[in-house]
């Protein structure tokens, strides 16, 4: 992709449509299947079975729904962000609404985490829902411009509706885990009523179950990190189209990767939302396939190249 | 015979809804070129709106340059009067150049940059300033994408026949553009 034309965020959104539709329903397959095995081994029928199967997507369901529409808010929440007006930081609003306007959006609500470990990240279900937040510490420590690529940056995410999948890959990863959990602390507590009968089906599907519950988490894990990593190439050549001055998020990613303070309020399941990983730990096993982020200095000269009017391939 | 039947409505139906698609996205892009069109003026109108507040701030600084504050007000009111998308332009660059001259004599002013209205008037301005080109930038964007798609297959065949033409990039005029680079830390 040529780092100047790619067009706008219509021609780019539906993959990641085409993606959630995708990612839902090869969820609900294996929710279906987890649900029955586990009701399955617990009870040791095929009503048990389709038990297991009905309260596994009934929790997929509802939590999924309350997530889709409350979700952004229980981010932020967690988050402990204050929204802000145009009064309480007229800069950074200002660059927010720059940025809205490049890419054609709607303004998103402004938020302000106070913490000086300098990040950012974007939240929300579509750009009409949409909410960005910054740390104090990113305020402080970027100048305009680099302010500026940050919020291009999470206004691609916005605009590419990643802040959609994100969050939905979000609710279906905690599913997953959640029903797993569920099964095997059970297991631990007396372990399933066993009827007459149930026999070997019952034994060849508690294996499967077992292991299905230790996998899936990490499966589902994977699934999310693998994701997210593209996303982050991808908003960064999106941000230029949008900035014009690749210099400007470059800039900003050598300041904050090189800042050794810890986010605080980021935890494992709002890390990936994060412009660069918050989890400091994790940065030593970047390469690993667990890292929510690509290397950060595969970033950096990536957007170095554009700025020499190099062509880049885009990775996302 | 009932196979070929059924092979060519299947056909017919598969060309009907790309067809469909196909207008439905000429459409929106379209309407996107549109909006991105009117933001230009929205973001133009707030400019105006801005500068008789920003010269109320600085009068009482400028005693021995005013004819900087009468070039504004000057640019100002020629910006806001009806005419053609060319002059239109014009008259806006020249008040971009008058306005990044008002904020060059201003550095000169040590008390005039601790003014925390002036400071924040800056912001707003530059800051207004960024939005105008970046909902050009934008507009231009969005006839980029749309051109694309009327040239582009399939909707190349019957794009113009519906009455959708390839609209017009907004192009920056003259050198003045450069002049209005003014930087605030």
């Amino acid at each position: 992709m040529q780092g100047g034309n790619q067009g706008t965020f219509r021609d780019r959104i539906g993959v990641n449509r085409r993606n959630s539709v995708f990612l839902i329903l090869a969820f609900l397959v294996f929710a279906i299947v987890l649900g029955y095995v586990i009701g399955y081994a617990w009870i040791g029928d095929p009503i048990g079975a389709l038990f297991g199967l009905v309260l596994a997507f009934a929790v997929g369901t509802i939590g999924g729904l309350v997530s889709y529409f409350a979700g952004d808010k229980m981010v932020l929440a967690a988050s402990r962000a204050a929204e802000i007006t145009h009064r309480d930081a007229p800069q950074l609003f200002n660059v927010v609404e720059e940025m809205s306007i490049a890419g054609g959006l709607p303004m998103p609500k402004v938020y302000i985490i106070q913490d000086t470990a300098p990040n950012a990240f974007a939240t929300g279900r579509d750009p009409e829902h949409a909410s960005v937040a910054v740390t104090s510490g990113l305020l402080e420590k970027l100048d305009r411009d680099e302010l500026q690529g940050v919020m291009a940056h999470e206004m691609a995410h916005v605009g590419n509706y990643d802040i959609r999948y994100a969050m939905l890959v979000g609710i279906l990863v905690g599913t997953t885990v959640l029903i797993s959990d569920f099964f095997l602390r059970g297991l631990w507590f007396g372990g399933g009523r066993s009827r007459e009968g149930g026999g070997y089906v019952q034994i060849i599907m508690m294996v499967v179950a077992i292991l299905l519950a230790i996998l899936a988490p990490l499966f589902a894990r994977l699934l999310q990190m693998s994701i997210s990593r593209q996303r982050e190439y991808l908003a960064d050549a999106t941000a230029v189209q949008l900035t014009r001055n690749p210099d400007g998020l470059a800039d900003a990613l050598q300041k904050i990767s090189g800042d050794r303070e810890v986010l605080e309020v980021a935890n494992r399941a709002t890390a990936h939302l994060y412009i660069v990983n918050p989890v400091k730990s994790f940065e030593k096993r970047a390469k690993g396939l667990f890292s929510t982020h690509p290397p950060i200095q595969e970033r950096i000269s990536l957007l170095r190249a554009m700025e020499t009017g190099g062509t880049v391939e885009s990775v996302g | 015979m009932g196979v070929a039947a059924i092979i060519l409505i299947i056909v017919l139906v598969l060309v009907v809804v790309f067809a469909i698609f196909t207008y439905n996205g000429l459409v929106r892009r379209k309407n996107d070129t549109e909006e991105a069109y009117r933001q230009i003026d929205v973001q133009l109108k707030r400019r105006y709106d801005l500068i008789p507040n920003l010269l109320e701030g600085v009068k009482k600084y400028f005693r021995q340059e005013q004819e900087v504050l009468t070039q504004v007000t000057q640019a100002r009111s020629r910006a806001m009067q009806p005419q053609g998308v060319g002059e239109q332009a014009q008259s806006e660059a020249q008040l971009s150049g008058a306005i990044g001259n008002l904020f060059a004599v201003a550095e000169s002013y040590p008390e005039l940059r601790s003014d925390r209205v002036l400071v924040d008037f800056q912001e707003e301005l530059s800051s207004t300033e960024s939005k105008i080109s970046f909902a050009r930038q934008h507009y231009n964007d969005s006839v980029g994408s749309y051109n694309t798609k009327i040239q582009s297959f399939p909707a190349v065949l019957f794009a113009r026949a519906m009455g959708f033409t390839e609209k017009e990039y907004f192009e920056a005029q003259g050198p003045e553009r450069e002049s209005v680079t003014v930087s605030y830390d």
